[in-house]
């Protein structure tokens, strides 16, 4: 069958699939004969996939069962450990799916959510059935009835808060043991006194009692609380879905030659590893044979390979592109270059932890406020009337009619909406904090390798004619350097046999077709006698010795890159490129792409610095970059996205991870962030409004359960209403800011 | 009086239920993948049990 749909995830084209080794060490034995392997396949969204992959999966021999869960994009393969590894990437690339293969972490374990689902449900059950008395007592049940009904309330209420509300409750406390106050502390206030008067008043068999506005305030609350989490969690299930790119193992040799995979975790120093073409480097080391070119895009920035060979140190990370090196690892697991990035992270994201969520600051304001208001009403009316019991009444009714249940759903029901809103273009956000953040940013700060660009080349001119350009392709066809794709990629369906094919790390390629001898490389290689000025942006090519041609090459620029760029510029951010790629190809991307400000050749370390230095002048810095050196710099900034084929470090670092090719997730999700920012003042603004219109009431003693009740629902329907108006549209860019003249300008 | 002594414990009972149910399907998984649940109806054949923590049961389907 076809694959019905265009994929939802484009990331990653041509990549290597995992070893045999790789897949069982990533497995798990379920019995003594079944292993079960957990893939990935981000493509995978509709019925029509299920059935593919599925049946794909379970024509394979060996494979026992197979389950693909389409929330987490994940399928489970058990298959017979005695066998040999089935062929999974194989069918599922031929099924029309990217997979992956997927590693259970500890850490992902989620025992929260089933939480807050049981504590919701069990606050549901109890609202339900404590409304139901309520309501006959307000439709006027004589004083027996009413006195049971209460009595039975309270047996419901009672076991419900002590377990619902402990949700509340341990947040409240461990905010108040820090010496803060959160949202949970006057919620948590509130629930514990009206349950209190609540039950003094059902003994002394009083009119009145508010179980069913404590209990289904709680139910409310802990609603919002549950999409929350809920969003957050699928966020995170995709981007942990997304391919690893960092190698899980590598082949060690022993003294004895013996060759052996093993994690890299248990690979000590001075171990001897191989590292086969097409694999990345797993641990820093020195090469010891062999020499090769190696991809340093996500380590260095740098696109232009770097040709290496014995005696020359690597770093993990860097991509071995042609060569077999031998390697003498020279640092674990835990120090390599990698943790060494950690290390800078964690210093630049103290810079960051001073941030207050906007629901606390609100919450810091408003709680002593109504905390002293009710007190005022409590000494006033005791004063007035000297009657503690209806002083206390009208106290707690304060409590309860301002009590912020708008306030609690105000601001997480706009970020639900603003989540799915980003997830529906292909944007995860990792914690709602993150949106706050995002609304706020004036400058953005982008890497170039990998994230203005795609890191593939591309060739921007060639002077080879038609007849040679098949040979050209045919030839370069065989190679994984970034040059050769790029020239195989010019005629994708050359079907030209090559003989005699050997590849020269750091000069060229060279082949037989049809009886001559091609040679693709170097210039002053390809063709003897050749100079060229400019050796490592060209490539030339000769057919038996004579220059047939040359090609230029240029980087890809992400799709959209110009767009999103305009868009930006348009809605007056900043821009800034942060590059440690040299100076000329940064320059050339960033004029390109219409930048005014660049710096080049930048440490990971320059980076961070840069950003503290826009910190200093007041700026609010959004950082999108994909390397292993600009997680620090993601870490740094005041909030960061990275692209879905970032490496793993840059992922976990930023708070926003984008699916798609398209940079156009740049623009969107600022504005995105923006709109959720003015709707979360809308609804701040409607519930102290709101508290405004029924203090009074409640101060002057006239809150009955009832007008609670009502009260309550009213101002969360509006609140969530409003957060519904999310749309998650691109706005068109509104050509009146400070810059349209400019852009008239340009124009003409 | 006499008829809410039979109707209250009756509605409670009812609704106690409801909410034992939700917690069995719960820890039973049928939570786990709504997207697919949503979706598998469409297909027909194949199994449609939930894939609890242990992993999937679902197996081979039966030559037809």
């Amino acid at each position: 069958m076809t694959v019905c749909c265009a994929p939802g995830a484009d990331v990653g084209s041509a990549r290597r699939w995992p070893s045999d080794e790789e897949v069982r060490l990533a497995s798990r034995a379920l019995s003594e004969q079944l292993m079960q392997t957990d893939l990935s396949v981000p493509s995978a969204h509709c019925a029509a996939c299920i059935r593919a992959i599925e049946t794909a999966l379970l024509a394979l021999p060996g494979v026992e069962a197979a389950r693909l869960n389409l929330t987490t994009r994940r399928v489970s393969v058990q298959w017979l450990k005695d066998g040999p590894v089935p062929p999974f990437f194989a069918t599922l690339t031929r099924a029309g799916y990217d997979a992956a293969l997927y590693t259970h972490d500890q850490s992902e374990d989620d025992p929260e959510f089933g939480r807050l689902l049981r504590a919701t449900a069990v606050a549901g059950f109890a609202a339900m059935n404590i409304m139901l008395l309520s309501v006959s007592v307000w439709s006027g049940a004589d004083a027996g009835t009413r006195h049971a009904f209460h009595l039975i309330s309270a047996l419901l209420a009672l076991p419900t808060i002590a377990y619902s509300g402990r949700v509340f409750f341990a947040s409240a406390w461990s905010a108040l043991k820090h010496r803060r106050t959160n949202m949970d502390v006057p919620i948590s206030v509130g629930i514990v006194l009206t349950l209190a008067l609540s039950l003094h008043d059902t003994l002394r068999n009083e009119p009145h009692a508010y179980f069913d506005a404590v209990v289904s305030l709680t139910f409310f609350l802990l609603v919002g609380r549950t999409l929350d989490h809920m969003m957050r969690r699928k966020a995170r299930t995709a981007i942990v879905g997304l391919a690893r790119i960092m190698p899980r193992g590598a082949v060690t040799i022993s003294a004895d030659g013996t060759r052996e995979y093993k994690d890299v975790r248990t690979i000590a120093k001075g171990e001897t590893l191989f590292v086969a073409p097409g694999e990345r480097i797993p641990l820093d080391g020195t090469i010891t044979e062999g020499r090769g070119e190696l991809d340093a895009q996500l380590v260095t920035g740098e696109v232009e390979p770097v040709n290496a060979g014995p005696g020359d140190h690597v770093s993990a990370g860097m991509l071995n592109l042609n060569g077999s090196l031998t390697i003498r690892a020279e640092r674990e697991a835990g120090e390599s270059f990698l943790s060494e990035m950690i290390r800078m992270m964690e210093a630049a994201e103290a810079g960051r932890s001073g941030y207050r969520r906007i629901a606390d600051r609100a919450a810091s304001l408003y709680s002593p406020v109504i905390h002293t208001l009710a007190f005022i009403a409590f000494a006033g009316w005791m004063a007035a009337t000297g009657d503690w019991h209806r002083a206390l009444t009208i106290a707690v009714s304060v409590l309860i009619i301002t009590c912020p249940c708008a306030l609690g759903l105000a601001v997480p029901m706009v970020q639900v909406m603003a989540a799915r809103r980003l997830f529906e273009r292909g944007i995860a956000l990792k914690e709602g904090s993150a949106l706050e953040r995002l609304a706020e940013t004036d400058t953005v700060v982008f890497d170039k390798t990998g994230t203005l660009t795609l890191g593939d080349l591309r060739v921007a001119a060639s002077t080879v004619p038609e007849n040679h350009l098949e040979a050209a392709a045919a030839l370069a066809f065989n190679s994984r350097h970034p040059a050769a794709r790029a020239i195989a990629s010019l005629r994708p369906d050359s079907r030209m046999a090559v003989e005699d094919f050997a590849e020269y790390p750091g000069l060229g390629i060279e082949g037989r077709i049809n009886g001559a001898l091609y040679r693709l490389g170097r210039p002053s290689w390809a063709c003897r006698g050749v100079v060229s000025d400019n050796e490592k942006s060209m490539s030339a090519l000769s057919c038996d010795g004579e220059l047939a041609g040359t090609f230029t090459f240029a980087d890809t620029p992400r799709p959209d890159a110009k767009e999103a760029v305009q868009a930006l510029w348009e809605r007056e951010f900043e821009l800034e490129v942060l590059s440690g790629d040299g100076e000329r190809a940064v320059a050339a991307v960033a004029r390109d792409l219409g930048f005014e400000r660049w710096r080049s050749a930048m440490l990971p370390a320059d980076k961070v610095a840069r950003l503290d230095e826009l910190r200093g002048q007041g700026r609010k810095v959004l950082m999108v970059g994909d390397g292993l050196n600009d997680a620090p710099a993601l870490s740094a900034a005041h909030v960061s996205m990275a692209p879905g084929n970032a490496a793993e470090i840059g992922r976990n670092a930023a708070d926003l991870v984008f699916f798609n090719a398209s940079l156009a997730a740049v623009p969107a999700a600022l504005a995105i962030a923006r709109r959720a920012g003015a709707l979360v003042k809308q609804n701040l603004g409607l519930a102290v409004i709101y508290n405004v219109t029924v203090l009074p009431l409640a101060l002057a003693g006239h809150v009955t359960p009832l007008i609670a009740a009502i009260a309550m629902s009213l101002s969360s329907i509006l609140v969530v209403a409003n957060a519904l108006r999310l749309r998650g549209d691109t706005p068109k860019p509104v050509a009146a800011g400070r810059r349209a003249g400019k852009l008239a300008e340009a124009a003409s | 009086m006499s008829y809410l002594t039979w109707l209250i414990p009756i509605a409670l009972l009812m609704g106690a239920t409801a909410l034992l149910a939700f917690l069995w399907s719960l820890r039973d998984g049928q939570y786990e993948d709504l997207d697919g649940a949503a979706q598998r109806i469409l297909l027909d054949d194949g199994e449609d049990r939930p894939a609890a923590a242990g992993g999937p049961r679902y197996s081979r389907p039966e030559p037809e």
